[in-house]
């Protein structure tokens, strides 16, 4: 049998650390490019977050405080996985609360608390190409974006208006970074667009099957594509948070039984949990429903 | 009371739990050990090498066991480990016209140097079942002959003595300091032809059998023949600058195809035969000729013959040959979409409401 | 061997490249911030430590480097090649990093990348004699909010002519880092910079 595998701090070895390290450096230089890497086979599959995690992988250190999100929740399964291999693979300590953390890696969303300077976000990202869906071939969307040529988004974004009256885009939702680079914004919905733009935190993309890394530096300009006739906005709710009684948040909806009963609870559960913990108290929150059960 | 519900530490190691029983199956069944998937169950160890592109019996083996069976996650663990191994240096390309042959037989050629060897193969089995194996009965041993230590030539370079046959690298070959590794280097399009082999070489046997099928059925096609097929050992040897000779590695078992095709010529070119290649570890001829008819395929831009098929698409072949990467994609559907559904549910919602709307006032209008 | 070729690199390369990496990594997200880049390396006398740490930090058999002459010593070089094993190239246009103590050092000389792949340009580490005490200069681009002020002692004189063709050429252009005494600033290409 061979060498009983042994691995390295934070799982990568050290040459492919600094690969990605380079990638990064790169990534930063030039806001909303996607940078080409090498990406390695992770121990979890491709689109369960192998790019977050190489790029997390990469920049851990023993200093560092941890916090890993899926769907805004941190006790999602992937979120659970991924949080308890880096306690592992680099024994670093973990947290659930955004303002601890000085790195949060997030799968499909932006946590509702403000970042702050010295954190970074790592998104993990499908698809890095916002224009891949529109035109498959890399050797077309690399031109495209070589010439600053994006007519093809916006005629994507018109047609929509077109046919729907509106654009029809609700996640994922094209960016444009310092009036350069068209951006995808990973799956998140566009209500978390507005938080990208000038935010104090550095963030990371990391794409593991599609081998790109880009960045968007703090205090940078991230723009959702629109038009004059019909601005880009953001998704509103009609009824707070059930448990916490939060608005201006994104919410889950939760179905509760099969003659359409639902419920709406805040996706970013440590935003939730906190603002329980203060006190605030929804609709359906323990004391109140108690009595239904 | 609503309880979110927590995904939790537990449910995980729960389902981890049950996946290592259900793996371990019945407990008054004796366990399998890696020696016996390597011994009799080997061409699955073989599928598990070349994809995983790591030649390692044992581990291959292990793999098989850890996965169930299920090869393309056999392969998934082979290749998490295989991107953890330094890298001492890089091999000399082995030398298959002198090879320990095993199998060696040529579709073009009744007769040849070195001659035509069956061995191992299905080919001419009839597939009934046969309940003696599963009875666990004894094999006769079979008869073998000292190994003939005379090289072997490959057709393609008795035809290419000829001057019937393109160059061994192509019309237009440039020669390269060093070999491509897309395990290392992000991949660029277009790509050179050492990389989309090494590619081909670790994509999926499936994927590559279905497309090497569409050129036969004239999606681009080709005019195959096999020139030959060859499975046997090779010998591996890496140069060590300070001891100015190369050492030996070791031996490892590779199958070959040369896939002989017709090619109209050019201005530049005469009317002759092209090649396409396969080449890929263990015992697997299926995997070895899809690969050379999706070679000869994919050279459709370097010959200047028109890319009409998918077998031809590089980009599209090349993104999507690789089973790890496309079952990771393909899965991760599974996981929690909740947010951007969320999204899609309320313009959805709203989409909706217009409609109805704007029906009423047509309605109430008519 | 020189036994100096095998002392003075990373005591503990896996923790302390980490510690470098994210000061690079911090000065280029934040342009114009002053990070700590003290590793205790002791490099042969030509080459600064700072200098060093960025090339154990970043270069291996993959990446081309390139010294200015003055660097470029027999012992430099052996001392590179054993702790890195990065090809040293001598010429500018070919290096991914660069590393440099000469004020006269043009900048439109290295690999600028490429329109398609802006991201294949060099990254020059300079040092200089010091983060502070020299011109103020104001600094504005992503990762500033508003503006931020440094005074580097020891820039090429046309420094600021320079720094605006690097930026004019945008997406191509290099990315620079400024080291001395434990220091380092990252100008990445985006960077505008005039006099204060």
């Amino acid at each position: 049998m061979s060498a009983t595998p042994s691995y390295n701090f934070a799982y990568l070895d050290e040459q492919t650390k600094r690969m990605i390290r380079r990638a990064i450096l790169k990534a930063i230089a030039i806001p909303g490019y996607q940078v080409p890497f090498a990406s390695r086979e992770m121990p979890m599959p491709y689109g369960w977050g192998t790019g977050g995690v190489q790029v997390t992988a990469a920049i851990v250190g023993p200093t560092d405080v941890l916090k890993v999100i899926d769907q805004g929740a941190d006790d999602t399964t992937n979120a659970v996985s991924i949080r308890a291999f880096f306690a592992k693979v680099a024994n670093v300590k973990t947290t659930t609360h955004t303002g601890d953390a000085t790195i949060i890696q997030t799968r499909h969303r932006i946590p509702e608390k403000q970042l702050q300077a010295g954190q970074t976000l790592v998104y993990q990202v499908p698809i890095p190409e916002p224009l891949r869906l529109l035109e498959p071939r890399e050797t077309e969307t690399r031109v495209m974006h070589a010439l600053k040529e994006y007519g093809l988004m916006h005629v994507k974004l018109y047609e929509d208006i077109a046919t729907h009256g509106r654009i029809a885009t609700t996640y994922g939702y094209p960016v444009m970074v310092e009036d350069r680079y068209v951006m995808s914004p990973s799956p998140t919905p566009k209500f978390d667009n507005p938080k990208m733009h000038m935010s104090a935190a550095l963030q990371l993309f990391g794409a593991g099957r599609e081998m790109r890394i880009y960045a968007v530096p703090p205090f940078t300009k991230v723009v959702s594509l629109d038009f004059e006739d019909h601005p880009f906005e953001i998704q509103h709710f009609s009824e707070p948070c059930a448990l916490c009684a939060a608005t201006g948040v994104y919410l889950d909806e939760v179905i509760l039984d099969d003659h359409g009963g639902h419920m709406f609870v805040c996706s970013d559960t440590d935003n939730c949990e906190d603002r329980r913990a203060a006190g605030h108290r929804g609709a359906l929150s323990g004391e109140v429903l108690e009595a239904a059960e | 009371m609503y309880v979110a519900v927590k995904g939790g530490e537990a449910a995980i190691a729960n389902a981890h739990a049950l996946l290592a029983d259900r793996r371990r199956g019945d407990r008054s069944v004796p366990a399998l050990r890696t020696e016996q998937i390597i011994e009799q169950l080997g061409l699955a160890v073989d599928r598990c090498m070349a994809e995983g592109s790591l030649y390692d019996r044992e581990l291959a083996a292990l793999a098989i066991l850890q996965s169930r069976g299920d090869l393309i996650e056999a392969i998934f663990l082979v290749r998490a480990y295989r991107t953890t191994l330094p890298r001492f240096g890089y091999s000399r390309p082995i030398d298959t016209a002198d090879m320990l042959i095993e199998r060696r037989i040529s579709a073009t050629f009744k007769d040849l140097p070195g001659g035509q060897l069956l061995g191992p193969t299905f080919d001419y089995t009839h597939r009934l079942l046969d309940p003696s194996i599963a009875q666990g009965n004894d094999v006769a041993e079979p008869l073998t002959a000292e190994a003939d230590h005379d090289r072997a030539p490959r057709v393609t370079d008795m035809l290419g003595h000829q001057g019937l046959m393109e160059p061994d690298l192509g019309f237009n070959h440039v020669p390269q300091d060093e070999v491509g590794d897309l395990t290392r280097e992000p991949l660029q399009y277009p790509l050179d032809r050492d990389l989309r082999l090494q590619a081909l070489a670790r994509g999926d046997e499936g994927f590559l059998l279905a497309l090497g099928y569409s050129t036969q059925r004239g999606y681009a096609r080709s005019h195959p023949f096999v020139g030959e097929i060859r499975i046997g050992e090779v010998e591996v040897e890496l140069d060590i600058p300070e001891l100015g000779f190369p050492v030996s590695l070791g031996r490892v078992r590779v199958t070959e195809c040369q896939m002989v095709n017709q090619f109209k010529g050019s201005s530049k070119v005469p009317p002759q035969f092209t090649r396409g290649y396969g080449l890929v570890f263990g015992q697997s001829e299926r995997k070895a000729m899809s690969m050379s008819l999706c070679d000869r395929a994919l050279r459709a831009r370097e010959l200047g013959e028109d890319i009409t098929a998918p077998a031809q698409d590089e980009e599209f072949v090349i993104s999507h040959l690789d089973n790890v990467q496309s079952t990771g994609f393909v899965e991760h559907l599974k996981l929690p979409h909740y947010v951007d559904f969320q999204a899609e549910l309320d313009m959805i919602r709203t989409m909706h409401a217009k409609h109805a709307a704007e029906n009423s006032v047509q309605e109430a209008a008519e | 061997m020189d036994t100096n070729t095998l002392d003075g690199g990373f005591a503990d390369p896996v923790m302390q490249s980490q510690t470098a990496f994210r000061a690079v990594m911090d000065s280029l997200a934040n342009p114009g911030t002053v990070q700590a880049l003290t590793l205790g390396l002791t490099p042969p006398s030509s080459l600064s430590p700072e200098l060093a740490a960025i090339a154990l930090t970043l270069c291996d058999h993959d990446t081309t480097l390139w010294l200015d002459r003055d660097l470029a010593t027999d012992a430099v070089l052996g001392w590179l090649r054993f702790h890195t094993s990065a090809p040293i190239t001598s010429e500018r246009a070919q290096a991914q990093f660069a590393l440099t103590r000469d004020p006269a050092v043009l900048l439109a000389d290295f690999d600028q990348g490429t329109d398609l792949y802006p991201d294949r340009s060099t990254t020059v580490a300079l040092a200089i004699q010091s983060v502070s005490g020299g011109k103020t200069l104001t600094l504005t681009g992503p990762g500033i909010e508003g503006s931020i002020t440094i005074a580097p002692q020891g820039l090429p004189e046309d420094f600021l002519a320079q720094w605006a063709e690097n930026g004019a050429q945008f997406p191509r252009g290099v990315d620079l880092l400024l080291v001395a005494d434990g220091q380092l600033i990252g100008l990445p290409r985006t960077t505008r910079i005039k006099e204060a």
